[in-house]
């Protein structure tokens, strides 16, 4: 009873981050959890990224609010079945008004902040940089962490090219802020600019001349503007990591069995390894059913033969063509299934002791409170149910 | 030149070496250009990862990666700043220059691209797009430059791809998505997107993954009917297997049902042809499945 399971990151956890590359039902797998929590009679809130439009609609996200909204228990606990004192709030992330908030807090004066927020390189930071979506995701767990009054709070995380953006990214925004390059431009005289080098010079004079003389000012605007506020920023920085790597925070990997997919979710793995932490639990969406026992190559071998069959009869050749198409059918699924498998076990043995739970692949898309609940129920519903693939419909 | 785009999952990669074979088949010099820099299209061809120099993937086609900083280090070279383009390189000068000007990125690299178009090295130049919602910005920042840069290098270099972009014969977009729902809801959203703020024409659109068809009809999908065709021909069928081949019989038939309904929603909100490639259940996507997808592309390019 000692294997860990989703129940431990619901009943436990304070803080679950569902990581994983997109398109594979990351969005969804945080709603579930939050609701699951939620009916274990603890407060709870999902942020979402950019979640799909029904999906959205459905968790009440119509408006970018960038606060946390209480979904209506009815909505998410029709057969009133929850534990006393649950509850379940959510929120789409907006990456500008959270930065905003991050400068105003920071900044020695509202003058500063305004300078700041008024600033065109500030604008391109907070709403167009990569990097930026990841790192604020991270302040705003902070955020609902120290205040929020949530037991659980459930993020999604952006989408990214390289595995854990949203743990390197507010180092790299420190990295940026504090570039040599343009630091130079931060100090006003000429006798500066001559120490920083003949390299540097050329470099500005043709940025200058290649991207304008405005947008070269903005940035040194910019950089002026921003001095002294890097500590602070720096620091709030460090307590987020501090905040993941305490003992209550869990880690969800999300992946779909696709080659792709699984290739990502191993480089995670990995990843979470590297930073001293560990995936508290796998979630694999979409996994094709297996219909019975019977191996690939076995039914293949049955398709070749019945295909062989030389019979006399139009009425036998249907026959026989219709039996080897059902065999070939059968071969093909359990092929996937075999295959799905053994992608999936080259995760598995990367996350160690993480609860593995699977989601067959479902005939339409999920995007209400009832396809969540069905889920739910697949992956809460028994203590090792996650323990073994889902069972063929047959 | 054709852009190859869509969402992450969809199978870019795959479609971009799909179209490459094709067209190496009819006679044409094909060069692969992939802009991520990581991605598992020298694996389709079975060779090792793809790098910025050229490398030959199979006869007729070479692929290469062009990423936003080995384009911006190409183009300080050009602009005669070679002895220093490393160091600024190196010292992430270039992401205050792409924060600073948004798309700065995407225009030194589709500037590339135009370059190598330009040179006339292939017949055919085949770009694999970024992944996810980054293709749209991708197409995007050239026009976007435009209105914002009054004068300079950056505003010619940005009208030169935006000209590029919106000549239906030097560039064709075609957007890869699957037969399900919330795939077919973006790839709407995008082909409109790009049509109206980029310009570009879209091509056929291509619809990976279909289950191909097997002759299963819904008769089929019971237990009874297996053992009835068995009993005709005088092949034995155990109760369970029966009962698996109907349950997979179904599985398929139900699925197929809302592919085609997804696929037809497609044809009814964009009125784009579309090319159906099959969903492959081998394990690996190599040279052999590629092939397989380049049969199935261009019988379906036939049909249209």
């Amino acid at each position: 009873m000692n294997t860990p399971n989703l129940n431990d990151v619901v009943d436990h956890g304070s803080i679950a981050v569902c990581c994983g590359s997109g398109g594979v039902g990351k969005t969804t797998t945080a709603a579930v959890i939050a609701i699951e929590g939620a009916r274990r009679g603890r407060r709870c809130v999902v942020v979402t990224i950019d979640p799909a439009k029904r999906l959205a609609n459905a968790l009440g996200l119509d408006e970018l609010a960038n606060e946390p909204h209480r979904i209506d228990v009815t909505r998410w606990d029709p057969d009133d079945a929850r534990v006393e004192g649950g509850e379940l709030s959510a929120m789409m992330l907006d990456t500008k008004s959270t930065f905003d908030g991050l400068v105003t807090r920071y900044a020695d004066s509202p003058a500063q902040a305004q300078r700041i927020l008024a600033n065109n390189f500030y604008r391109n930071i907070s709403s167009a940089l990569s990097g930026t979506q990841e790192y604020m995701a991270m302040e705003k767990l902070h955020e609902l962490h120290e205040d929020g009054g949530f037991d659980l709070i459930v993020v999604d995380t952006p989408p990214s090219r390289h595995a854990l953006d949203f743990l390197d990214a507010p180092a790299r925004l420190l990295r940026l802020l504090n570039n040599p390059v343009f630091r130079v431009l931060m100090v006003p005289t000429r006798t500066y600019l001559k120490i920083a080098g003949a390299a540097v010079q050329a470099f500005i004079r043709t940025v200058s001349k290649v991207i304008g003389g405005e947008v070269v000012d903005d940035i040194v605007t910019f950089f002026r503007s921003f001095e002294g506020m890097e500590e602070g920023f720096r620091t709030r920085a460090a307590r987020v990591v501090e905040i993941l790597k305490q003992p209550e925070t869990r880690f969800v990997l999300v992946t779909s069995p696709r080659r792709d997919a699984i290739e990502e979710a191993r480089y995670f793995a990995e990843q979470i390894g590297d930073h001293d932490l560990s995936v508290d639990a796998l979630v694999v969406n979409r996994v094709h059913p297996q219909f019975g026992t019977e191996l690939s190559a076995g039914l293949r071998a049955r398709v070749e033969t019945l295909r062989e069959l030389e019979l006399g009869r139009e009425t036998e050749r249907q026959a026989r063509d219709r039996l080897a198409a059902r065999y070939q059918n059968l071969a093909e699924f359990n092929e996937i299934a075999e295959r799905e498998r053994a992608q999936i076990e080259t995760v598995r043995v990367r996350t160690q002791s993480a609860a593995v739970a699977f989601v067959p692949y479902l005939p339409h898309d999920v995007h209400d409170f009832t396809a969540l609940a069905v889920i739910g129920r697949i992956l809460f519903a028994a203590p090792d149910i996650g323990a073994k693939p889902p069972p063929g419909d047959g | 030149m054709v852009i190859v785009a869509g969402k992450g999952g969809v199978g870019k990669t795959t479609v971009t070496a799909t179209l490459a074979v094709a067209a190496a088949r009819a006679g044409r010099n094909v060069l692969i250009v992939e802009v991520e820099g990581k991605s598992g299209l020298a694996t389709a061809f079975n060779r090792p990862a793809l790098g910025y120099e050229e490398q030959d993937l199979a006869p007729g086609i070479r692929g290469r990666t062009l990423t936003p900083d080995a384009a911006l280090r190409d183009w300080l070279e050009g602009n005669g700043l070679k002895r220093v383009s490393k160091r600024l390189v190196q010292t992430g000068a270039l992401d205050v220059i792409a924060t600073a000007v948004p798309g700065m990125k995407d225009i030194l690299v589709l500037g590339k691209v135009k370059g190598l178009e330009q040179s006339r090295d292939a017949d055919l130049i085949i770009v694999d797009a970024p992944a996810a919602g980054h293709a749209l910005t991708f197409l995007t920042s050239a026009q976007g430059l435009l209105d914002a840069v009054a004068v300079g290098p950056v505003r010619k270099q940005a009208a030169d791809v935006v000209e590029m972009l919106s000549n239906p014969a030097r560039c064709q977009v075609v957007l890869v998505t699957l037969p399900e729902e919330t795939p077919v809801n973006e790839a709407v959203d995008t082909a409109f997107a790009i049509e109206d703020r980029v310009g570009v024409r879209l091509g056929p659109i291509v619809v990976n993954g279909c289950y191909p068809e097997l002759g299963l009809t819904a008769a089929s999908a019971t237990a009874a009917a297996a053992h009835a065709d068995g009993e005709l021909i005088d092949v034995f069928v155990s109760d369970q297997e029966a009962s698996d081949l109907a349950a997979a019989a179904a599985f398929r038939a139900e699925r197929t049902e809302i592919q085609l309904a997804q696929a037809d929603r497609l044809a009814d909100s964009l009125p784009l042809p579309q090319i159906r490639l099959p969903f492959l259940f081998s394990s690996e996507i190599g040279p052999v499945e590629i092939e397989q997808l380049a049969d199935a592309f261009v019988d379906s390019l036939a049909a249209l």
